[in-house]
């Protein structure tokens, strides 16, 4: 305990003299709290999206000329709405733990004093943690959790500005019914998944949207993600032969069952792979090679030159020194912006009115970093028009291939695979 | 559901289950020789295979070349585990061997973290040869080759402990360290033989486990489960048992995922493991 108020003492002290400084040639600064998994097993994404929730503050702070053409909160100069006040943001390690989450979180209100919270990643910390946020009346935007239930407390506080499950299920139900109308053959349709909450929460919100849409998923394979082999399954698979497989898979178990699919040489002609491992560069980079033309999500694709999204993607490309934006740098920055705007319009740092900002939310897809239909906010506190995009795998690249309005390839089928 | 197909998936499991005996051999000998569980097994598992890694990426070796290098890698920390902890622990309480070891575990977990970073790592599915197939059943060149050289390594290993007079002294030091110290043999070469043989069967194991499964330094977790399940159904101590056990587990974990589930084959896997210490506590081959 002692160890840890003194660590605060010093953070506070540090970010104290750091508000002094930028007091003096402005004329204020904006504290936001950023709670991020900066250690542990996810950190390598958390730190991803704190480099995004960066660019996007530099953006609001320092501007960018040829993005403010496109986006007029990239002008420079702050925050116009609160006469340049600068955006100051306070990060804090969620350490993976829901625990931690809900600490640094009392911590980033109470002692930090920010006028509002952006986090958490991890489903189950954005939850603890933004039950603090509830509790003081401090809004929080959630740029990235997919957990339904987030969006099902009755909070007045919460903003979640990414899509959930169920636009995922209705955009391959979609691009699937698509691929029947084009004459190709959607009979049986195979859904393999982890089975830990991810797994089993996207597999059966897919499983309930296909059976609405007369889909015909012909069979079910649950199994555990630390398996050291998926021979078998891959073997049921080839025997029953679906015509469409859609995989719910971390990073080890994705690797895993490309391996084994070329081993038993069996690919169905259309493989889609819920994001997850399958979207991680361990994954594209390793498996790349074996799993040309599999289909998966993301909300971001860097689209058209001269687009939001390309030139955030330039910019943040020369951040990291060299990794562009993805599925979750993309929705860490869109989230960030969605508060920036907000606050901006609130004309005020007093939470309740950015609260009242953010309900009144209407950004429309041409300003936007993420592939959504654009953001606002039900009563619930959901982006209703978060969609996402359908990409395939080129070379070992992404590239988004559906809907067509936003595809910058043409669809191959069938999968290659190897 | 055809007779081939079945096959097939037995042959699978039968592959899978020689390569589980082979990575709990050394677990087996190690407990055999000290009564010592080494908790750090699944992470010298980790290293053979980051081992494999290691040398193709940097000068492009396949099995041949990373197989012989992680043995004497392997076994070379074995002898420095041996020497630097286990040697000292091994006069402490219980507890302190448990928690030894287990931290050693997390040490070169940690370390390998902090080397190798957390991404994972596969080799090219081709390094060893393509697959063919046989009777209408594929065989995969990695898994062949892992499976073969396991039975190979784990039935010499036993030749080893019951044919040979290094072997036969092994187990008088196991048996009573004392009294085979009266006979002129000196307990402390003997353990850490112990330890360099183990530690370079499970660097083999994890040279051939990383051409078809992939590495990260987390992996050791995940492995060292089957090879503790391995090693408490063949027999503490015994190292044929661990090769009859890991092949009957490969077996019924294949045929149940086939047949039942994949969610249900730990089930089915832990059912049979329960049942059979249920009637021989000792383990298939075990001694009381």
């Amino acid at each position: 305990m002692v160890e840890l108020s003194r660590r605060a003492l010093t953070v506070g002290a540090a970010s104290a003299a750091f508000a002094f400084a930028t007091d003096a040639n402005a004329e204020g600064v904006v504290k936001i709290g950023a709670i991020y998994p900066l250690s542990g097993n996810s950190a390598s994404a958390g730190n991803y999206e704190k480099m995004a929730i960066e660019l996007g503050a530099d953006l609001v702070n320092k501007g960018d000329p040829e993005l403010a053409k496109v986006l007029p909160l990239a002008k420079g100069g702050g925050l116009s709405g609160l006469k340049g006040a600068k955006i100051q943001m306070v990060f804090a390690d969620n350490q993976g733990t829901p625990a931690a989450g809900q600490n640094q979180t009392l911590r980033l209100i109470t002692e930090e004093k920010v006028v509002a919270m952006i986090g958490a990643y991890q489903s189950g910390i954005t939850l603890t943690a933004s039950a603090v946020a509830e509790k003081y009346g401090i809004p929080f935007v959630n740029p990235e959790s997919v957990a339904a239930n987030l969006t099902e407390r009755g909070f007045k506080w919460f903003f979640r500005v990414t899509p959930v499950a169920a636009d995922f299920a209705k955009a391959y139900s979609a691009f699937l019914k698509e691929q029947k109308a084009a004459g190709r053959k959607v009979d049986s349709i195979a859904l393999v998944h982890e089975n830990t909450e991810y797994g089993n929460s996207v597999a059966s919100v897919i499983a309930d949207v296909f059976a609405k849409d007369k889909l015909n998923v012909s069979m079910k394979v649950a199994y555990s993600a630390n398996s050291t082999d998926v021979q078998p399954q891959v073997l049921q698979l080839k025997e029953k032969n679906p015509d469409a497989a859609i995989f719910v898979s971390y990073t080890s178990d994705a690797i895993l069952y490309a391996k084994t699919m070329k081993e038993q040489n069996w690919k169905p002609a259309i493989l889609i792979a819920d994001d997850g491992g399958f979207n991680d560069p361990a994954f594209v980079k390793a498996m790349g090679s074996v799993t040309e033309g599999l289909i998966s999500r993301s909300v971001f694709a860097p689209g058209k030159p001269g687009s939001v999204a390309a030139i955030c993607d330039a910019l943040y490309k020369k951040k990291t020194g060299g990794d562009g934006l993805d599925d979750v740098s993309a929705r860490a920055l869109q989230g960030f912006l969605v508060l920036a705007d907000a606050i901006n319009r609130a004309g005020s740092t007093e939470p309740a009115k950015i609260q009242a900002a953010l309900r009144a939310t209407d950004i429309k897809p041409e300003q936007l970093v993420a592939g959504y239909d654009g953001v606002k906010f039900d009563d619930k506190g959901q982006n209703i028009l978060a969609s996402t995009l359908i990409t395939q795998l080129r070379n070992s690249q992404y590239v988004s291939v559906w809907p067509k309005s936003r595809a910058t390839s043409e669809l191959i089928l069938p999968y290659k695979g190897w | 559901m055809t007779t081939t197909l079945l096959l097939q998936v037995v042959v699978s499991g039968l592959l899978l289950g020689a390569v589980y005996a082979l990575f709990s051999s050394g677990l087996s000998l190690i407990w055999g020789m000290m009564n010592v569980v080494n908790f750090a097994h699944g992470e010298f598992v980790m290293l053979g295979m980051y081992t494999a890694v290691v040398v193709w990426t940097a000068m492009g070796g396949g099995p041949w070349a990373s197989v012989p290098i992680a043995a004497i890698l392997i076994g070379t920390l074995g002898v420095l585990a041996y020497f630097l902890l286990v040697r000292h622990i091994m006069r402490g309480p219980m507890l302190a061997q448990i928690l030894g070891t287990f931290g050693l575990a997390l040490f070169l977990r940690y370390g390998a973290l902090w080397v190798f970073g957390a991404n994972f790592k596969t080799l090219p599915d081709d390094l060893v040869g393509h697959s063919f197939i046989l009777g209408g059943i594929r065989f995969e060149g990695s898994r062949v080759l892992a499976g073969a050289v396991g039975f190979i390594v784990t039935v010499l290993l036993h030749l080893l402990l019951t044919r040979t007079s290094v072997g036969s002294r092994m187990l008088a030091v196991s048996e009573d360290a004392t009294a085979a110290q009266l006979m002129g043999i000196r307990p402390q070469r003997m353990q850490a033989l112990a330890w360099a043989l183990a530690g370079a069967a499970t660097g083999i194991a994890g040279a051939l486990v990383a051409t078809f499964f992939y590495t990260s330094p987390t992996v050791g977790e995940t492995l060292a489960i089957v090879a503790f399940v391995t090693v408490a159904l063949g027999g503490f101590g015994s190292v044929l048992g661990a090769l009859v056990a890991g092949l009957l587990i490969g077996v019924v974990e294949s045929l149940s995922a086939f047949l039942i589930g994949p969610v249900y084959k730990d089930v089915i896997v832990y059912a049979v493991f329960v049942l059979v210490l249920w009637f021989r506590p000792q383990g298939l081959m075990g001694t009381t």
